[in-house]
């Protein structure tokens, strides 16, 4: 069982509250018309699926209904960060701990919500 | 190879069963094969059984990370069935189904198929619609099927909840008689020993780090245990095929995601048919054990944990007590995650790729058992001729971009 930082409620709730929606960061082809079959059949159909740190859209289906980003490890199933729409990551493959103060004052607020004093 | 027999039964009885032939060997990697398979799971034994047997090619290996029969083959429902809506999907799991129905005389090994019948229930107007749309196209591909209404459910499966006042009331089923059910781990045993006796290598705890390849051409693959050399090499690692596709610089549509079953505790016969349904989302048989074999959807995430998360175990007893009332207590034995690989079209990817002579057998998700021996058979025909078998040229990773889709997600009441 997950329990999921929503970073607009500022609640962490249980995972049956959430849904997966798949990969984050996925950006439409700003002129679809124009895109080759390539292109087109890539943005569509093919999505990272890393073993790793993997950056994840979710949404909070059974509360404020807003759709944020998670990056969770898929193989220890940690969940790293959650953060709002139009943000970055903090955690990536290249900086699996984190690369700013950002991501610190990040994990500092889902401890606290969960009432873990670090 | 020792042949199995009721004669041979009663001979090692004699000898207090003490001097059983090991199924098959372990032997020690040579430098080159002909063909090399990556994965030794039910897909990758049947198609190296396959490639020795009926299409000459004897020099082959099996290269398994873990151990035989300890990934998706041995951890899955073991429905058996091909009433798959469209020509194509119907085409590769009835090539299967007819190489079920001999397979244990085939591979003088007992694989335990049982054609005990699959229902696929339906509790809307539109599933009945669909059901009754698919069992059509099932007999125009020379598919047996039938349109159950309620009643006749409730004559096949006394047990079931078919009253009108169920949270989701049954109105019909489909019904494919010839389906069933098989024993998992006695496939990818039956299908690794005779695979041995045909001179196949089995390599077990040895994992393929990394592919060779030079000028868009492969040439082996390296391992920890050393390199092995082969121009042709078919990689068939479900869930893991995302993750060795990446070591060759290919990008599959698969995404990788828990799926998880679960058994009870024997109970005397109660349920002599398998039940599935796709509204409220799960599947049942009877094991001949005794015990009750559930399964339902995948965990809506990426995942390579092999474990699964409680909510979906949750919605899964839900919807079998919803079906089975007479079920509510019984006791849950034991549950488990595989990772399966799913594609955007819930159907398989069989195909070449750009670097010449590697192939990917993947993307199977969440029902890839049933499609065991076919899926083997026209995959050693594929690499053996260095063309794709026709049944399964449909199945090419061109798909995703030509849009060729062979879409049977949801149509074929298959539980995704």
């Amino acid at each position: 069982m997950f329990h999921i930082h929503c970073p607009y409620c500022g609640e962490l709730r249980e995972e049956q509250e959430f849904h997966p929606k798949g990969q984050a960061h996925i950006a439409r082809p700003a002129d679809p018309a124009s895109c080759s079959d390539e292109e087109w059949g890539d943005y569509l159909f093919f999505r990272d699926n890393p073993r790793g740190i993997h950056h994840e859209l979710w949404v909070h289906a059974a509360g404020c209904r807003k759709f944020f980003n998670i990056t969770r490890h898929t193989v220890s199933y940690e969940i790293l960060e959650t953060y709002k729409m139009g943000e970055q990551p903090s955690f990536t493959a290249e900086h699996p701990r984190g690369n700013s103060t950002e991501a610190a004052s990040r994990q500092a607020q889902v401890a606290q919500q969960a009432g873990v004093h670090v | 190879m020792q042949r199995y027999s009721g004669f041979g039964l009663v001979k090692h009885a004699l000898s207090h069963h003490e001097n059983w032939q090991r199924q098959w060997r372990n032997p020690t990697p040579r430098k080159q094969y002909d063909v090399i398979i990556v994965g030794g799971g039910g897909h990758g034994l049947a198609t190296a059984y396959y490639l020795a047997k009926e299409f000459g090619v004897k020099n082959v290996a099996v290269i398994e990370k873990g151990w035989l029969g300890g990934g998706n083959t041995a951890r899955n429902t073991t429905i058996v069935r091909s009433n798959y809506l469209w020509d194509e999907a119907a085409a590769l799991y009835e090539h299967s189904m007819t190489l079920w129905e001999g397979l244990s005389q085939d591979l003088n090994y007992n694989v335990m198929f049982s054609q005990r019948g699959v229902l696929n229930l339906g509790h809307t107007l539109q599933d009945m619609r669909d059901i009754q749309r698919r069992v059509n196209a099932n007999r125009l591909n020379g598919i047996d099927g039938e349109v159950l209404d309620a009643k006749g459910v409730q004559a096949l499966v006394p047990i079931m909840d078919c009253s009108k006042h169920a949270r989701y009331p049954v109105l019909g089923a489909s019904w494919q008689p010839r389906a069933g059910v098989a024993r998992h781990d006695a496939v990818a045993w039956g299908f690794a020993r005779a695979a041995d006796a045909q001179g196949v290598d089995i390599l077990q705890q040895t994992e393929v780090t990394g592919f060779k390849i030079r000028d868009g051409q492969i040439y082996g693959v390296h391992t920890n245990r050393g390199d092995i050399e082969a121009k042709t090499v078919g990689c068939v690692t479900a869930g893991n095929s995302g993750v060795m596709a990446g070591m060759a610089g290919i990008k599959l549509p698969l995404e990788s995601h828990p799926l998880q079953a679960l058994v009870s505790e024997p109970l005397k016969p109660v349920l002599d048919t398998v039940v599935m349904s796709n509204h409220v989302h799960g599947y049942i048989s009877q094991s001949d054990k005794g015990d009750l074999v559930i399964g339902a959807g995948i965990d809506g995430y990426n995942g390579y944990g092999q474990r699964g998360s409680y909510p979906t175990v949750e919605h899964t007893l839900q919807a079998i007590v919803e079906m089975f009332p007479i079920f509510s207590r019984v006791r849950m034995n034991r549950q488990w995650g595989g990772i399966v690989d799913t594609c955007p079209d819930a159907c398989p990817i069989l195909s070449k790729t750009r670097v010449k002579g590697l192939y990917f057998n993947c993307g199977w998700g969440t029902g890839g058992f049933k499609a065991t021996p076919g899926s083997g058979h026209v995959f050693a025909a594929s690499l053996a001729r260095g063309e794709m078998h026709s049944i399964a040229a449909p199945f090419s990773i061109d798909r995703f971009h030509s849009g060729a889709l062979v879409d049977e997600h949801g149509a074929a009441g298959v539980a995704h």
